[in-house]
């Protein structure tokens, strides 16, 4: 279970989050929206402890995460799967020592029981075979489906997805989306989903929320986000710019 | 402005203390990854060669060559290359050495580890359960520690045999006596002196190499940046620490 109690974070003058609190059991499924640069990477951030908040509790099965130092917090981490939005390779290695990283430096197995996970956790993602390939020969969709295996080889109990459509086609998003949901039912993790993509956001979130001018600013299921009737919510699903921007 | 310099100068010496704490910290609890260190130890180590074979060599035939040109009007011709030994012992191997490795090393360290920092990878790293320290910074720590001592000791030895080869073949030394005089002043403390001195400069060259890297600021320019200060810093650092080294070990011997 997570818990995040008055979330409070700023980079210098500029307030980033302000007072942010939400609840997500475990095994559910939560979308975070919300515009551009409007701190849910940020806010995510926070959920693994890679990102420090000025005040606030992040509570994370009932034990507060915030006052932990860095090795501390490696203990809480091993609870969670983490897709960046960039993929986040290791650029020096390849696919399969990307997915077995986790493995080789945590669990003590044989190197054969090692392929053989890759191969199985590979071929979860749609990328049978690719264990040889290096990490930069690889495109946009296939590095997400790759930072994708190497989160969740450990089976850890929660996954967090930061903006894992962006810079996708929409093909290759919908393929992502799908994969999404197939780990969460496979593995019945706990899902939290950042994203701008309200199709995204519609397919994997059982629960929405939005964050807007550094506040939660709505909650809700997708359905009653794009049946929201309230302008913020209204014009950020419709996905209509202000005239200013122009 | 003069306020902010000394203060962020304060702060990264802070920081860089506390980046060696860690890392002690990460030794002591048997983190270190052998793989790892053996990965690293070839990349400081078996890739300086040429640089470090060059700098040697050609730092031994003109010290040896200078030396003589000196030496020559007080007809004592013969000593040349024991100032050679004495000196690529105790200060010029080891100082040109760490020169040599914190330009070709530690801005490289400094510039992969500031690239997974604006990749995310280091926080790709934390995400996998992994300290960076643990990682990134020890292998790389205790590799310099071990390597740069062997350097050094091959930088010396190509120096004095490069002097001995100019000495003989160039300026006609007489070699028995040449060869007698190095080993009658050169010490084993000389050689003791350096070989500390280079163990200490390989912990110098990495800590700065992978601190520029893990507060590298953003974007390419940020990388270059570490890059460039890791090597400056470094470079100054092994100039300093060497005088402080060369005063502290020096009454030390004669206190012996």
């Amino acid at each position: 279970m997570i818990e995040v109690r008055q979330l409070h974070k700023s980079f210098g003058a500029q307030e980033v989050l302000g007072d942010i609190s939400f609840r997500i059991e475990n095994g559910e499924s939560v979308a975070i929206i919300g515009r551009s640069g409007g701190g849910k990477s940020v806010l995510l951030k926070h959920l693994i402890g890679l990102l420090q908040p000025d005040s606030g509790e992040v509570l994370i099965d009932g034990e507060n995460i915030v006052r932990m130092n860095e090795r501390q917090l490696l203990r809480v981490r091993r609870k969670f799967g983490m897709v960046f939005q960039g993929a986040a390779l290791f650029d020096s290695m390849t696919v399969a020592e990307n997915v077995a990283f986790g493995l080789r430096r945590h669990v003590h197995l044989t190197e054969a029981e090692i392929a053989r996970r890759v191969a199985k956790t590979l071929e979860l993602v749609d990328l049978p075979g690719t264990e040889n390939k290096n990490s930069a020969e690889l495109s946009g969709g296939m590095r997400k489906r790759v930072g994708l295996a190497r989160a969740i080889i450990y089976e850890p109990q929660i996954v967090l997805y930061d903006e894992p459509t962006t810079g996708l086609d929409p093909i290759v998003s919908d393929s992502i989306d799908h994969l999404i949901l197939r780990v969460r039912d496979r593995l019945k993790v706990t899902t939290v989903v950042v994203t701008h993509d309200m199709r995204t956001a519609r397919r994997v979130g059982q629960r929405v929320l939005m964050l807007h001018e550094r506040k939660l600013y709505a909650t809700g299921t997708a359905d009653e986000f794009f049946a929201s009737r309230d302008a913020v919510v209204r014009q950020f699903v419709d996905g209509v710019a202000d005239a200013k921007e122009d | 402005m003069a306020n902010k310099r000394i203060h962020d100068t304060l702060t990264g010496l802070g920081q860089i203390t506390l980046l060696a704490r860690d890392t002690f910290a990460s030794l002591c609890r048997f983190r270190v990854t052998w793989h790892d260190v053996l990965f690293q130890m070839y990349f400081i180590g078996v890739k300086s060669q040429t640089v470090v074979l060059i700098t040697g060599a050609f730092t031994g035939m003109v010290l040896g060559a200078q030396t003589y040109f000196q030496f020559h009007k007080i007809k004592m011709d013969t000593a040349s290359l024991a100032v050679v030994g004495v000196s690529m012992c105790s200060e010029l191997g080891p100082v040109l050495t760490a020169l040599m490795v914190a330009g070709r090393v530690g801005g490289a360290m400094a510039a992969e580890i500031g690239t997974m920092r604006v990749t995310e990878q280091i926080d790709a790293l934390r995400a996998l359960a992994t300290h960076p320290v643990d990682y990134l910074v020890l292998p790389r720590l205790v590799a310099s520690h071990i390597v740069m001592p062997l350097l050094t000791v091959e930088a010396v030895v190509v120096g004095i045999g490069a002097g001995y080869l100019v000495g003989v073949f160039l300026l006609g030394i007489d070699p028995t006596y040449l060869w007698y005089n190095m080993l009658h002043f050169t010490h084993d403390v000389d050689l003791m002196i350096g070989l500390i001195k280079a163990f200490i400069f390989g912990g110098i060259i990495a800590l700065i190499g992978c601190y520029k890297g893990m507060t590298c600021g953003l974007g390419a320019q940020g990388v270059g940046r570490a890059t460039m200060e890791a090597v400056v810093y470094s470079s100054i650092s092994i100039l300093i620490t060497n005088f402080f080294l060369t005063l502290v070990m020096g009454k030390l011997v004669g206190q012996l």
